[in-house]
This record gives structure tokens, sequence and C-alpha cells, in this order.
């Protein structure tokens, strides 16, 4: 929405951002060797990096951003190899003995990473970390790389640097560690920093203030960024150029603007409409209420030792819901806010107090066992759909397993016609149930895991993240699914995610959570177009200001 | 800190006190006694000694009787060597174990930290492959057959080493059974190191170094061997008691005047006393060697340290 004025800003600095090219990759390959052969993930790439404009790669998961940036750095996995050319400034980075490339890396051209928990060694404080490229490229005594940490620390806005220069990354937060990440990137004032993924593992109030931060660095600094993603709202809002890249090339490369106006790849457009459109009726007045909960709260004990206390963390502050039959309710809320954990407690996954009535029973006592036959008129998809499906029992054992509780005295043949049907249902081939799990895609995957749910012809579905591990554009197909299939089988769901945009696709009733408590809630047009509370703003301009 | 280690040791006596009673009465339900020779004793002699020793006692009031013994570190008398206190044998041969086993524990770490560094960087190459078949040989290769080749090649054939006894102390003597105690835990650590450091040079980090064009030596000692290093100590603890308290087989091999010796020979002979004295003894090394190992943890890995 507020993407057209943006662009206009953009085009402004677009036409300062005229420098000469100092990053050329011209014909870039990336071969893994692996046991199958030899796979070619880059298949000849062409891209320029000119002097401070900011760059965009963008692509989804497979499509060879990455693996060109690390064949660049020559930071390929031991069985990659890189061929073609890639000169900065004149100097052949392609092939170049470690010795030369550690001459270039970490000096002139840096980089971040989309992890900045995993990014930084776990086992040195910060400081140390960040002082250890400047060292070893400009040389100096400690104290001197000390004092430029401390400066640099101020510089990405890191509080008490003082303090914090001491810190471990485990005791800093996860956007101060990106901060970290970028102030150790900024240290030797490098002509190109490479951002690969910078804000998909932080929350989006932080993803914007991370941006907002990279861009007011590099018009200080002067440098090219190359930001890989796959987040056209990102791309819209910092980028100059794009290239697209698909399957190891380069699809689409222009400015932002002709990127988005008016691309020319059939597969660029496709990203663009991918984002997740259309808007969810509220469920008829009478519809009754299927799940209600009453003043529900989760509090965990933090557990003590031998002569030790132990102590109470409530993860959820007495939450009050009314999911009625059809409705999606959209649960909102970062990490930490207690967003899964009251959809867990809703299903009598984790203790809680409170109350909790299904179909206006009250089922807060219930144990395991009582909830039991419960269990196959609510159902739960989960966001990751590797660690969810058993890896050694096939695609057929995996959503058939629930009916040898629920439906014991089907015969065999009924169980099979009936994950025949379900695999039809969610789109794919019923040939599957003879597969492994890790013979499907991401999308694919997920597509098992709500068959596995709906087979049992579930009353309420509780779907945590359940598009957060995909790509947009099969995010789009997994939403479109489970729209269809909440209108052919009335489901009722409880909507469970980060994403706003697809919160406001799916549900027809939003809750925003924030450190365990409701903090706002309403329908969701009402709740979009106008949010009381400043948090739930926050929320929304960092999701919608691109 | 520091009252996390008082916390640790007052953790010990619920401990000790377990190891104790269980091993106290599983010694008692063994068939047979302290004065159960091939030649039966006179029964007169035999209640004698049974009075004389306490034997003849119920079995609760022996045992309460130990304790409170144990209690003020009085292990008592030996059945087999009649003339020495428990007490007496540990502090005579204790010693000699605990250099023996400090010197075989260092050439274990440094030599399997390095071997499996080695190998790691190696990866999957000719070098690699020979020191892990060599490391799966010091595993599976029991140390009474390591012992006498050892011997046999170096002190009778090329006479260059002493074949046993303690001698004066001097690294002479020291050489061979070292080896021999030390090979297996060797192969051990390097094994542990390999496979440790391989998943280090994978981690996150590592391509973080890399990509700041860090020198390969700092990315390796600075980043991927601290990381390693942390099962590597874990694994320190168990090996570090079993080594410091002796071992039967290379004392006996080796003629070598340690506590190693006491265990089979009193548990052979139904030495009570000794039994009980040299389980309580590697029980306090097991404990004290997991607090070290514990500490040792927290200076490696600043999210383990304790406040």
């Amino acid at each position: 929405m507020t993407a057209r004025t943006n662009m206009k800003s953009r085009t402004a600095q677009a036409a300062t951002a005229t420098g000469e090219t100092i990053l050329a990759v011209r014909q870039l390959k990336v071969v893994f060797d692996t046991p199958d052969g030899a796979v070619e993930a880059v298949k000849g790439v062409d891209l320029d990096v000119r002097a401070g404009e900011t760059l965009a790669v963008v692509g989804e998961s497979g499509s060879g951003k990455s693996q060109t940036m690390m064949a660049i750095m020559g930071l390929l996995a031991a069985n990659g190899r890189a061929s073609g050319s890639a000169l900065y400034r004149d100097r052949e980075m392609v092939g170049l003995p470690i010795k030369d490339l550690n001459t270039i890396r970490g000096d002139k051209i840096t980089m971040i990473f989309q992890e900045p928990m995993t990014s930084l060694d776990p086992l040195y404080p910060i400081g140390r970390q960040i002082a250890e490229p400047i060292r070893h490229h400009r040389g100096g005594t400690a104290a001197d790389a000390r004092a430029r940490v401390l400066e640099l620390l101020e510089l990405v806005g890191i509080p008490e640097p003082a303090r914090r220069i001491d810190s471990y990354p485990h005791e800093l937060s996860g956007g101060q560690r990106q901060r970290a990440m970028i102030a150790m990137a900024l240290a030797n004032e490098p002509d190109i920093l490479i951002a690969d993924e910078p804000t998909t593992a932080l929350d989006v109030t932080i993803q914007a203030q991370i941006l907002t931060l990279l861009q007011s660095l590099q018009k200080r600094f002067g440098m090219a960024v190359v930001l890989i993603t796959h987040d056209l709202g990102v791309v819209r809002h910092v980028a100059d150029r794009v290239v697209v890249m698909r399957r190891g090339e380069v699809v689409e490369t222009g400015t932002t603007r002709a990127v988005f106006d008016a691309p020319k790849a059939d597969y660029t457009r496709m990203l663009i409409d991918a984002e997740p459109s259309g808007e969810k009726a509220p469920p008829a007045l009478d519809a009754p209420v299927i799940l209600q909960g009453r003043k529900v709260r989760v509090d965990y004990k933090i557990a003590g030792g031998f002569l030790k206390k132990s102590g109470l963390f409530t993860a959820v502050h007495g939450a009050d819901i009314h999911l009625r039959q059809g409705q999606t309710i959209g649960l909102v809320g970062e990490s930490g806010s207690g967003k899964s954990t009251l959809g867990r407690a809703l299903l009598k996954l984790t203790p809680s107090s409170g109350r909790v009535l299904f179909d206006g029973r009250d089922i807060s006592g219930f144990d395991r066992k009582a909830m039991r036959p419960l269990r196959r008129d609510m159902q739960l998809v989960f966001q990751d759909p590797f660690g969810s499906l058993s890896p050694r029992q096939t695609v057929g054992e995996i959503i058939t397993e629930g009916l040898y509780v629920h439906e014991p005295q089907l015969s065999k043949a009924e169980r099979d016609a009936r994950a025949v049907a379900a695999l039809q249902e969610v789109g794919l081939d019923p040939t599957a149930r003879n597969r492994y799990p890790h013979e499907f895609s991401g999308g694919q995957r997920q597509r098992i895991a709500i068959a596995r749910a709906i087979i049992l012809k579930p009353r309420l579905v509780v779907l945590d993240e359940p598009t957060s591990a995909l790509d947009r554009s099969v995010q789009g197909q997994v939403i479109e699914l489970l729209r269809g299939l909440q209108a052919s089988h009335g489901l009722s769901y409880l909507f469970i995610s980060h994403d706003l945009s697809v919160i406001r696709a799916m549900s027809d009733y939003v809750i925003v959570m924030q450190g365990g408590q409701i903090v706002e809630e309403g329908e969701t047009a009402a709740l979009f177009s106008n949010p009381r509370e400043a948090y739930t703003r926050a929320l929304l301009s960092a999701a919608y200001s691109r | 800190m520091i009252s996390f280690i008082l916390r640790r040791l007052a953790s010990a006596v619920p401990t000790l006190f377990i190891v104790v009673t269980i091993s106290f009465f599983m010694m008692r339900f063994a068939p047979g006694g302290p004065f159960n020779l091939e030649r039966p004793l006179p029964p007169q002699t035999m209640e004698n000694l049974n009075r004389a020793y306490g034997l003849d006692l119920p079995l609760w009031e022996q045992y309460l009787r130990y304790l409170s013994n144990v209690v003020h570190g009085d292990f008592g008398p030996s059945y087999v060597y009649r003339d020495n206190t428990v007490d007496q044998l540990i502090a005579m041969g204790l010693p000699y174990s605990i250099k023996l086993g400090l010197l075989a524990l260092l050439l274990a770490l440094i030599g399997g930290v390095a071997a499996g560094t080695y190998a790691a960087l190696r990866q999957n190459s000719l070098t690699d492959l020979l020191v892990m078949s060599v490391s799966t040989v010091g595993v599976t290769v029991p140390n009474f057959v390591v012992g006498p080749v050892l011997t046999l090649v170096f002190a009778v054939i090329l006479a260059w080493l002493p074949a046993g006894g303690w001698g004066d102390g001097s690294l002479r003597f020291l050489i061979l059974p070292m080896i021999a105690l030390a090979l297996p835990q060797l192969a051990v650590f390097a094994r542990l190191m390999r496979g440790a450091m391989i998943e280090a040079l994978h981690a996150d980090h590592i391509r973080t170094a890399r990509a700041y064009g860090l020198p390969a030596r700092t990315v390796i000692v600075t980043h991927a061997m601290r990381a390693a290093l942390l099962p590597i100590v874990s694994y320190l603890a168990p090996c570090a008691a079993g080594l410091l308290t002796g071992s039967a087989v290379i004392e006996s091999i080796f003629s070598i005047p340690g506590v190693g010796r006491y265990f089979v020979i009193g548990a052979i002979n139904r030495d009570y006393t000794l039994v009980m004295g040299t389980v309580v003894l590697i029980a306090i090394f097991v404990i004290v060697f997991n607090l070290v190992v514990d500490l040792l943890y927290g200076l490696l890995d600043p999210r383990v340290r304790h406040e």
C-alpha cells in the first residue's frame, strides 16, 4: 500500500547511485560433487555490483542466490567447485589462493548472515570477535581495536556498548546479535557488504529496525550492499536494482521500479503475485462456539537443582478466546509472545489453568486418556514439515496412523481408500502414499501434514506457523488449499503466525499477543485498518511500510 | 563459583553413602569369606579370627560400625595384608598409581587431540583413514597384549628400556607402562576429537571467521578447536579417575607397587575392607574429577558458566 510512495524516494536515490562497477561476475558456475554425481547449483550467472548501490538478489530456496555469493567469497562447502569469473576492481576472485583472498574478504568485502546466533562464535565475547578482523587486516594494538569496537557498537545502536563489548552472543537478543554482526562487517569500512537474508530469522519489528540501520549506515559509509533475500517486500523497500534468480540462473535484471512495475519474466511476475491476498468472511452469526478458553494461563517451572531455588515463568497470562464453527482466528505475535503455547494449552497438550470448553463440554480436567476420543476432532499442523513427519514411515503409514486409533474397525482396503481420498484432497498424487517424506519438497510435505490432519475429519485444526518455512509462491498454494478445505468441511481454524500478510489472508478475527498477554483483538478488516494499541501499530507498520 | 563448588561437594556425601552401602552389602552377599582358604581352618581358629575382626556380629551392626569408621577416615585392617591397614596400603600405593596415571593421561590427551585434529583436517583422506585404523586397533587390542609386546620389543630385544619395576621412579622405568596404559585412551580421545572437530568446522561461525579473512590457524585453533574440546573434556572425568586409581593389569605386568592390584586381589580373597577402600577411593576420584571437569567446562564455554 505504501510501496508506491517508497518507490518514489528510491528512484531519487537510485539516480545518485550511478557508481562504477566494482564487482563484475561473469558466467559464474558452481558445481557440487554428490554421491549421485555432480549437481550444478549455479549455471553461469552474470551480475554487476556498482559502487554505493543496493543490489537485491532475489529468489526462492534452491535458486542459487546464496551459493553465487559463497562462490565469490571462497566459502563453498568442501564438495563445491566454482568456475567463471568474479572481478573485484580488476582482481579475479574465483580461483584466488586463500591467502590472497584473505586480503579482500573481511576488509574490502564483508558479509552478514541469516542466523546471527550461530554466525557468531558462542565461546567468545562479541567485542573480541569484532576486533579480530580489525587487528588482522589493519594491525594495531588490542587497545586501539577495542576503542574502535566501542565506536562501532555505539554506531550500530547497541545499548551500553561499554558493558556489551564483553557480552557473549547468548547474552544478547537476536536483533542485538545482528547489530553486532553489522558492526563487524563495517569495522574495516568495506566497499561491498553482502547481506545474506539478514532479517529472515528476526521478528518483524526488529527486521524493520535492522533494515533501517543498514540503510542509514550505507548512506554514511557509501558502500555497496548486496542483499540476498526471498522477501520481495524488503526488496521493494530498500533496493536500487534487482537480480531475480531461479534454479541457478538469472531470469531478470533491472531497476527495482522496472522489475516491480513491468516484470519481463513470467517467473518474476509470479513471485510478485505470490504475496498472499484475499480475505475471509466471518462465519454466520448463529454459528455455534466450538472452542472456548476462559482465563487460560500457562506457567512453566524453571527447574532448580540441589540446594537451588526453582522459579516460575508465566508464558500465557489468562487468555480468553471464542472460536466459532467455520471461523478462523489468527493468533499473531513475535517470538516469545506465547501464541504457540496458548494454542497447545487449548488443545490440552500442555498443562494450564483456567477453563477450556470444547463443543460446550468442559475439558479442563481431562487427562490424556479422557482426551483421546476428542483428539480426532482437534488436529494440529506444525511449522516444520521436515521435523514433523517421521522419516522412517511411508506417507501412507503417516497419514493413516490416526485411523488405527480413532477408527480401528476399518479394513486395510478402507484405510487405503481414505488415504487416497485425503491425498487427492490436498492436491497430491495418491501414489505418494508408497513413498517416504524425504522424497518431497517442503510444500508437498506440508500438504502431507495437512492430509494427516484432515483424514480424521476433524472439526478444529490448530495451524502453528504452517506456511513460515515455505517459499512465498508455495505459501500461496498452501493458503489456497487451507481455505478450500475449510469451505468444503466447515472447519474451524486457530491460525498461529508471525506473518501479518498471511494472517490477513486467512482469518476473519485476529488476536494480537505480546509477552503472554492479549493486547488487542478484533475483526480482521477493522484491526488492520484501525489498530488501537501502539504495539499493533508497530507490528503493522513494520510489516507494511514496505 | 565458591558456592557452586561447596554445593557440589555437599552433594557428594549422599553419593558416597550410597556407594558404600551398596558395595558393602554386595560384597557380603558374595559367597565365601576372607578366611575361607583352600585348606579349611580348624573351626576354633575360624571363630577366633571372626571374633577378632568383628565378623561374628550381626550384619547391620557390622555395617554401622564400618560406616562410622569410614566417616572418621578409617577403612579398617586388611584381611590379606595382615600387617597393614587399608589406609596404609592406599597411602603407600597411591603415589605410584597417580604418577603413572597422570603421565598416561597427559600422553593420551595430547596424542589423542593432536591425532584427532590432524585426521579431521584431512577428512576422508588416506592419512585420516590411517589414523582412524590405528586408533581402532588401539581400542580393540587389550593392554595385557600391548604390555608384554612392548616389553618384548623395547626391553628384551632392543634392550633400550627396563622391563619392569619402579626403579628410582625415573622416566626410563615409566615409559613402557605409560604407553601401555595410555594407548586405549589415546585412541578414544583421537576418535572423539576427530568427530567433534569435523562438526566444529562445519559451524556457521567458522564460515564467518573465514568470510572475514582470518588466517587458517586462527580459524582452526581459536574458533574450531575450543568448541571441539568440549566433548573431550566431558570424557576426561571417567578417564582420569580410571587412570589415576591404577590399572591392575598394567601394574602387575610391569611390577609397579600401585593401588591398582588391590581391587583384584581384594575381590578374589574376599578382603572386604580392602575392596571397600578401593571402591571408595575410586568413587572419590570420580566425584572430584567430575567437579574439575564441570569447572573446566565453564572455563571453555561461557554458556554454562557457574555464577
